[in-house]
């Protein structure tokens, strides 16, 4: 498939671009902050975003989605990058959807996956239990009761998990901490008795919940996919995860970005705009190559994915990887070029370099993702 | 449509396995194995000739060039096979050539209709050998400060007189295709023409300049009062600057791209496993460079992809332009690097200039060699400023 756009791709993005530019913009975010919402997100957003189709991209029309599939979705996170808008796109629509759609039993797929679709239920992913993304690393432990399981452990940094209706919690029913082999997945109520739950606010303003299961019994109908066969499942979810967050991140840098390059051509130091400067316009040029890079990247990931290329999970780790570093740059150079304004509160540019870094740590960063690469190349 | 092309695909792979010869699939490794074409051409081999007529007779040297110029006619999507195909079977290209690259693309945008059909078939056979006459000695960045004259006579032909500087191969070369100032009184940019000349031509004479690696790749080149006839002027004289441009976009294009064609291949962690080894789980030995060559290569590809969005942007009538600055500038300053990371491999096995096993100190010279990418064709300072004035409107000095 060429790396361009096709004409429905191109209706999403125009779409995306000004729904997220109209209705959740970095104002939303700064408020959301600031009155110290209790959801962090705004319902009322998230149901227009559902009646956009938003929410269904990544879920078959057979249940309630849209089906346009990654590349859509990409265009879709990478808006939401630019406005850094708040909502459980990521977790619920993307990644919990994906985990559901690939691993689901039809009975499963029924009961949540239009319902997800249509915004009214949230679902998050349970699998990091170190601060370093691992997902293999999974101690939290599935001992088999009557017809179910008794779950006993503690997941971190589980994105929306304060505010999700299901949880898909990793479980290990058999192996070590670090086999790929002995994950199994399960749908858990997060009410359920056993589960507590505490929300973590991010420097992003973004949440998080820190989840412990006390001996949490599961009813066997509610493991997702085959026992001990659960990763599989997990890194379709994850990769569809990675993916949208390199899209996103994309989104973050090109933000950042033209920000910069019009401060540049706007403020005057010396007498004379500082965009005239040779030190800086050979930064911001380096940085246009840089964002350049990490589009193909994005691009290029989403793409096999939807092909279902079996080079998608390392072209998601390129994309992964490249996006992150190229946020990195790009929000830490419009801070720095961006002088002491870029450090204030008031000034919007802030929020840009702290989502560069939480989102760059999400699902793994450009080491993890590295590391990644080269272990599938042999090396 | 896609049932044609891989109808297309089946009968160029089909083709390519019979007439592309065996030793025409072995890897490129040193300068004799890349074919220049020209008057003066030496074959390393029977099969370099062969590979090469049989590519230029089905105007394949030129795939996309249309038929009644020497090329083969083929459309984006067939080219892209053909590559592909090429790449399946290892085939070399069969002639490398700055007509192809460079004068080439310009002719067929700026050339009248008998210089297209002169100029053309020759260079897709390969039977004349083009360099490129532009920097001299007072103008090396900024270019359009050459001085180089050609003043038209009452005889109708011009008299050519100055220096150039760089001039690729000019030793090697049949013709040149040359920047010269037809109008001193004008200004800077519009005093400039584009002429074509035979380097046979009296009153032409060229000296090699020795560089750091060893290597002469590059000459000297002067023109004393050398006679040009004026119907060898491409487009209206005054407005060379406006090909000298275009053609530029393409040889940045075409450094750029040459290095992504190296950088981009994944033998680099294989080079690296022989030299460094692995450990249990088959990771380098070397737990930093093994980061250096994952950075790299990460970089590499996502510079191979952007060069394929580029294209794939360019044939849909999306995307935005002066690229050609971005390609030139990431693909050289990459390849440099990836240089770096092969003489690191090697250790000290890379500094052998001679003797047993240094095989004529090659690993040090690409090294040397490839530090001039990111100064011919114009500088990555230069290209950075195209990228800031051009595509990011920042204001000027």
């Amino acid at each position: 498939m060429a790396l361009v756009l096709n004409d429905e791709q191109r209706m999403v993005k125009d779409s995306a671009d000004g729904f997220f530019a109209e209705h959740a913009p970095v104002a939303q975010l700064r408020k959301l902050r600031d009155s110290n919402s209790a959801d962090g997100f705004d319902r009322a957003l998230w149901a227009k975003m559902a009646d956009m189709g938003f929410t269904g991209v990544a879920i078959p029309e057979s249940h309630g989605g849209t089906g346009l599939g990654m590349v859509a979705a990409g265009l879709i996170q990478e808006a939401i990058g630019r406005n850094l808008s708040l909502s459980p796109f990521l977790s619920s629509a993307i990644v919990a959807a994906t985990a559901i759609t690939r691993g689901g039993s039809p009975e499963q797929k029924a009961a949540l996956l239009p319902q997800m679709a249509a915004a009214s239920r949230i679902v998050a992913l349970a699998a990091d239990e170190r601060p370093r993304h691992a997902p293999a690393h999974v101690e939290t432990r599935a001992e088999a009761s009557g017809n179910g399981f008794r779950l006993t452990g503690a997941k971190r940094f589980v994105l929306d998990g304060h505010v999700a209706d299901r949880l898909i919690v990793s479980a290990r029913t058999s192996g070590e901490a670090g086999d790929t082999d002995g994950i199994t997945l399960f749908l858990v109520d997060p009410n359920a008795a056993g589960v507590s739950i505490e929300r973590r606010r991010m420097v992003d303003s973004r949440n998080v919940a820190a989840i412990t299961f006390d001996d949490v019994q599961v009813d066997g109908a509610d493991m997702l996919g085959a026992p001990g066969e659960g990763h599989a499942i997990l890194e379709a979810a994850l990769d569809a995860g990675r993916a949208c967050l390199a899209a996103e991140m994309l989104g973050v840098s090109a933000q950042s970005f033209d920000s910069t390059v019009d401060y540049l051509r706007s403020r005057e130091q010396f007498g004379r705009k500082i965009g005239s400067f040779q030190a800086l316009q050979h930064r911001a040029a380096h940085l246009f190559c840089e964002v350049e890079l990490a589009r193909s990247a994005t691009l290029k990931a989403l793409t096999a994915l939807d092909e279902g290329s079996d080079r998608a999970a390392f072209y998601v780790s390129l994309a992964k990887a490249k996006a992150g570093d190229v946020a990195k740059l790009a929000t830490n150079e419009a801070v720095q070029m961006h002088g002491g304004i870029g450090m204030t509160d008031e000034f919007d540019i802030g929020f840009y370099m702290k989502r560069a870094r939480a989102a760059g740590e999400t699902f793994g960063d450009s080491a993890f993702h590295g590391d990644r690469m080269a272990r599938m190349m042999r090396y | 449509m896609d049932e044609e092309l891989e109808g297309f695909r089946r009968d160029t792979a089909a083709w390519l396995e019979a007439n592309c010869p065996a030793a025409m699939r072995q890897p490129v490794e040193s300068e004799r194995d890349v074919c220049w074409g020209g008057r003066k051409a030496r074959f390393s081999s029977d099969d370099q000739r062969l590979w090469l007529e049989r590519m230029a007779d089905r105007g394949w040297t030129v795939p996309e060039w249309p038929k009644i110029y020497g090329g083969g006619g083929l459309s984006r999507d067939e080219h892209k096979i053909l590559q592909q195909e090429m790449r399946r079977l290892g085939c070399r290209p069969p002639l490398s050539s700055f007509g192809i690259w460079m004068l080439g693309p310009a002719l067929l945008k700026y050339g009248n209709e008998a210089q297209k059909l002169d100029h053309l078939p020759k260079i897709a056979r390969g039977e004349i050998r083009w360099c490129q006459g532009y920097s001299e000695p007072g103008a090396g960045s900024d270019l359009a400060s050459l001085r180089t004259s050609a003043i038209l006579q009452a005889d109708g032909c011009f008299l050519v007189n100055g220096e150039k500087v760089w001039t690729s191969y000019a030793d090697k070369a049949d013709w040149i295709f040359c920047l010269v100032r037809t109008d001193p009184a004008a200004a800077k940019h519009l005093g400039i023409s584009f002429l074509l000349f035979d380097m046979a031509s009296p009153g032409v004479s060229t000296s090699p300049i020795r560089l750091i690696s060893g290597y002469s790749p590059f000459c000297q080149t002067f023109f004393d009062n050398v006679r040009v006839p004026q119907e060898n002027l491409v487009g209206a004289p005054g407005k060379g600057w406006d090909i000298a441009k275009y053609l530029l976009t393409h040889e940045r294009e075409m450094i750029g791209g040459m290095d992504m064609a190296s950088a981009g291949r994944d033998s680099m962690h294989q080079l690296a496993k022989t030299a460094i080894g692995t450990d249990s789980e088959g990771r380098l030995n070397d737990s930093l460079l093994r980061a250096d060559i994952a950075r790299h290569e990460m970089n590499a590809l996502a510079f191979a992809l952007t060069l394929e969005r580029v294209k794939d942007e360019a044939r849909a009538g999306q995307g935005v332009g002066a690229l050609s600055s971005m390609l030139k500038y990431y693909g050289t300053e990459l390849n440099k690097e990836r240089q770096e990371l092969l003489m690191s491999f090697a250790g000290s096995d890379s500094l052998m200039w001679e003797g047993p096993d240094s095989h004529d100190g090659d690993m040090a010279k690409s090294w040397l060699r490839s530090r001039a990418n990111s100064i011919e064709g114009g500088t990555s300072e230069v290209q950075l400023n195209i990228i800031a004035k051009r595509v990011l409107q920042l204001p000027g000095a």
